[in-house]
C-alpha cells in the first residue's frame, strides 16, 4: 500500500518556493500529535478525523476515486525526499440534512456549487454569487449563511441544512413553508428557498419575533418580485403556529 | 457560469502558530481568510490570485469575547453576529453593538469576522474591478478624473488615492481607543486602532498596519469608556448590504451636565476613520444643546475638499455631528 501511495504522488508544478523553512517548524501540540509517527507528513489537518493519511489514501486508491487528491502534495524541501506541508484533502464527508455524503470538493469550490452540482440538490439557488441577494441561504450549525460565498471546506465539520431538509421525512411541510403558501409568499419562487431558510433560522433562534425583528432577520434576502410583505406576514403566521 | 475562483491550495492550520508559519512560508503568495466575505469576491473577480489560502476561521483560540480586568478582548475571528448577541459588549460598549448591527446583512454578519471587517480592503469600484490604479500598483487614479464616478470617495486626506475606509466597526473602535494585538513570526505587538488604519500617504497599497505576515489576534477595548454616553449612525443608500456613505461614532462622559471627555470618529470620508478633533475640542467643558449642535455642524467638515460627485458628504458630516451632540442633550 505504501508503494501505491508513493507512486501516486504528483509533484506540484505550479508552486516554486524558496528553500523550505518547514524544516524549522515547531509543531503545535495538536498538529504534532496528529502527525505522530509520520515525520514526513506533519501538517495534515484533515487527519483531525482520526483517519491517517495513509489509510485515507488507501481508501481512495482502492475505490478508484479521483487520485487527484495526491496532487495536492507539494514538494519543496531541499535534500528532503518529500515535502511537509499540504492543503486540505479533496474528498470530504459533509453532513447535509442529517445525511453524511462523501464528495470530492475542490479547495476553491463554494458550498452552493457543491450542493447544486456535486450533490444534485438544486433547491438552493444561486442569484448573485456575491453575498448580495440571499437566494443561496442555507443553515450551517444553526446560523444562516450565504452558501455562494462560503468555501465548502470551511464548513465541512458542520451540520448543513438546505431547503430539501426542511420538510419532515413524511413530507409534511415545515410551518414556515405552509405559512408562505397561505400568505401567497412566492411569486416566481426563485428567492423562496432562501427566504424559507432565513425564516426557519429566525424562528429557531427567536420563536416569537416582533414584526421589526422579523423584518430585520429577513433583510438579507432580496425578492425581485417584491413579495416582501407576503413573506413577512408568512413569518409572523408561522411564529403563531409553532 | 462566471465568477469561478482561480485554483488555490487551502490550508487549515491547527493553531495560530502553524497559521503564522504558513503565512511566513508563502509570503506574498499566501492569503489569510476568515469569513471570506471580502476575500472570495477578490478571488471570483480574479483580481487577487493567491496560491495558498490559509483559513483561520476555525481556530478556537482566536474566537470569543472575554472579560478582563481593564479591558474586554474580542478574538479576531469572532463573528459579527456573536458580537451583536454579546451581553458583555451590550453592557459596556453599546456603541460597538450599534455599529456591528448595521453591517451588511444578517447572513454576512453570521459569517463575517471582526478581524476581517477591520482588515477588509477598500470598496473603490475601479480598484475592485481590477483597474490598474495607484493602489493596485499602477500610476493613475481612475476615481479622480473629470468624468470619474466618485460619489463614495474621500473628502479628506487625499494622497493620489481617494478611496475611503469601508468598515463600520472602524470608527467605533477608534472612538473607543481600542488596541489591536498583532502576531507576526511568533512575536506579538500592539497597535492603537487610530494607528492601525493607515492612509495612502503611509502606504498606498495597504489599508491597515497589517503586513503580509501579520495575523490579527484580538482587539482589546479598554474599559475606560464602559458605560459612557454614545452615538452611532450610519447613512447608506439601502439599510441592508450597502456600505456607509458616511458614518459616525461617538463616546462621551459628562459630569455636572458638562461634557468632560469625548471622542468622535467618522467613516467614509477618508481612507482611515477620521477623528473629529475639532468637534471634540469644541465640546469639552460645554453642555450639549442647540448652540453646540450648530457649532459642531459648522466645524465638523472643516477643510473638506469635495470631488465631482461627493459634495453631499460635507453637510452630511456636519448633520451627523450635530445629531451626535443632540443625543447627549
Ligand atoms: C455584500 C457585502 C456588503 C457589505 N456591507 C458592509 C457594511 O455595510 N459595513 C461593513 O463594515 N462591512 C460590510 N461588508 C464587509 C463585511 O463586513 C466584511 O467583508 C467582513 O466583515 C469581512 O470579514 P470576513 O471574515 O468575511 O473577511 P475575509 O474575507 O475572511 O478577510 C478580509 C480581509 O482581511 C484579512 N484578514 C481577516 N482576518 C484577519 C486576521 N485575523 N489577521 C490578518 N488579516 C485578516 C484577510 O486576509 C482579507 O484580506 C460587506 C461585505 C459584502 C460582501
Ligand atoms: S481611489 Fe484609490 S483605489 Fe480607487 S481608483 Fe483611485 S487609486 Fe485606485
Ligand atoms: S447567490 Fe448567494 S447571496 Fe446571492
Ligand atoms: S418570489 Fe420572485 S424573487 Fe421572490
Amino acid at each position: 500500500m505504501v508503494e501505491i501511495w508513493k507512486d501516486e504522488i504528483v509533484e506540484h508544478e505550479e508552486f516554486e518556493f524558496p528553500p523550505d523553512p518547514a524544516d524549522d517548524f515547531e509543531w503545535a501540540p495538536a498538529t504534532a500529535e496528529i502527525a505522530g509517527n509520520q515525520p514526513d507528513l506533519p501538517l495534515n489537518t484533515w487527519q483531525t478525523t482520526g483517519v491517517s493519511r495513509r489509510d485515507f489514501l488507501r481508501g481512495v486508491v482502492c475505490s478508484g476515486v479521483a487520485v487527484a487528491a495526491a496532487s495536492y502534495v507539494m514538494v519543496g524541501g531541499i535534500g528532503k525526499a518529500r515535502a511537509a506541508i499540504r492543503g486540505v484533502e479533496r474528498l470530504v464527508s459533509l453532513n447535509i440534512n442529517g445525511k453524511i455524503r462523501r464528495v470530492d470538493v475542490a479547495p476553491n469550490e463554494t458550498l452552493a456549487h457543491t450542493i447544486r452540482y456535486r450533490l444534485g440538490m438544486t433547491g438552493t439557488k444561486i442569484g448573485c454569487n456575491r453575498a448580495e441577494c440571499g437566494a443561496c441561504t442555507v443553515i450551517s450549525d444553526n446560523v444562516s449563511i450565504y452558501s455562494c460565498s462560503t468555501l465548502t471546506h470551511m464548513v465541512r465539520g458542520q451540520k448543513i441544512r438546505t431547503i430539501e431538509g426542511v420538510a419532515s421525512a413524511s413530507g409534511k411541510l415545515h410551518p414556515v413553508q405552509q405559512a408562505f403558501i397561505d400568505e401567497l409568499g412566492p411569486q416566481c419562487g426563485f428567492c423562496t428557498p432562501g427566504q424559507v431558510m432565513a425564516a426557519v433560522n429566525l424562528l429557531e433562534k427567536n420563536p416569537k419575533p416582533t414584526v421589526d425583528q422579523a423584518r430585520r432577520a429577513m433583510s438579507g434576502n432580496l425578492c425581485r418580485c417584491g413579495a416582501y410583505d407576503h413573506y413577512l406576514k408568512g413569518v409572523m403566521r408561522a411564529a403563531r403556529s409553532v | 457560469m462566471s465568477d469561478y475562483m482561480h485554483s488555490f491550495e487551502l490550508f487549515e492550520p491547527a493553531s495560530i502558530g502553524d497559521a503564522s508559519k504558513l503565512i511566513n512560508k508563502f509570503g506574498k503568495d499566501g492569503w489569510i481568510i476568515a469569513g471570506g466575505k471580502d476575500s472570495l469576491d477578490w478571488f471570483k473577480d480574479r483580481n487577487k490570485r493567491p496560491k495558498a489560502v490559509i483559513n483561520i476561521a476555525n481556530l478556537k483560540e482566536l474566537r470569543g469575547i472575554k472579560d478582563n480586568k481593564d479591558y474586554v478582548s474580542i478574538g479576531s475571528v469572532t463573528t459579527l453576529t456573536e458580537m451583536e448577541d454579546s451581553k458583555l459588549l451590550k453592557k459596556h460598549f453599546p456603541v460597538l453593538i450599534d455599529a456591528v448591527s448595521r453591517i451588511a446583512s444578517p447572513q454576512i454578519r453570521n459569517a463575517g469576522t471582526l478581524g476581517g471587517n477591520v482588515a477588509q480592503d477598500t470598496r473603490c469600484t475601479y480598484y475592485r474591478d481590477g483597474f490598474p490604479c495607484y493602489r493596485a500598483g499602477g500610476n493613475t487614479c481612475y476615481a479622480n478624473t473629470p468624468t470619474a464616478m466618485n460619489r463614495e470617495h474621500a473628502v479628506f486626506d487625499v494622497a493620489r488615492c481617494v478611496a475611503v475606509t469601508p468598515s463600520d466597526t472602524a470608527p467605533a473602535l477608534v472612538a473607543l481607543e481600542a488596541e489591536m494585538v498583532i502576531s507576526s513570526k511568533g512575536k506579538t505587538r500592539k497597535v492603537m486602532a487610530e494607528e492601525f488604519f493607515i492612509g495612502p500617504a503611509t502606504d498606498i497599497t495597504r489599508m491597515t498596519a497589517l503586513k503580509k505576515n501579520d495575523i490579527l489576534v484580538e482587539i482589546r477595548i479598554p474599559k475606560k469608556w464602559a458605560g459612557a454616553k454614545y452615538y452611532f449612525e450610519k447613512v447608506a443608500d439601502r439599510q441592508t448590504w450597502d456600505f456607509s456613505l458616511v458614518n459616525i461614532a461617538m463616546v462621551a462622559k459628562t459630569s455636572g451636565g458638562k461634557i468632560s471627555e469625548v471622542r468622535m470618529a467618522c467613516g467614509g470620508v477618508q481612507c482611515t476613520p477620521r477623528r473629529m478633533t475639532n468637534v471634540e475640542d469644541l465640546l469639552k467643558g460645554e453642555s450639549a444643546g442647540p448652540e453646540m449642535e450648530k457649532l459642531a455642524k459648522r466645524v465638523a467638515a472643516q477643510g473638506a475638499k469635495a470631488l465631482n460627485y461627493n459634495h453631499f458628504k460635507i453637510p452630511l458630516m456636519g448633520n451627523l455631528a450635530a445629531r451626535a451632540v443632540r443625543s447627549m442633550a
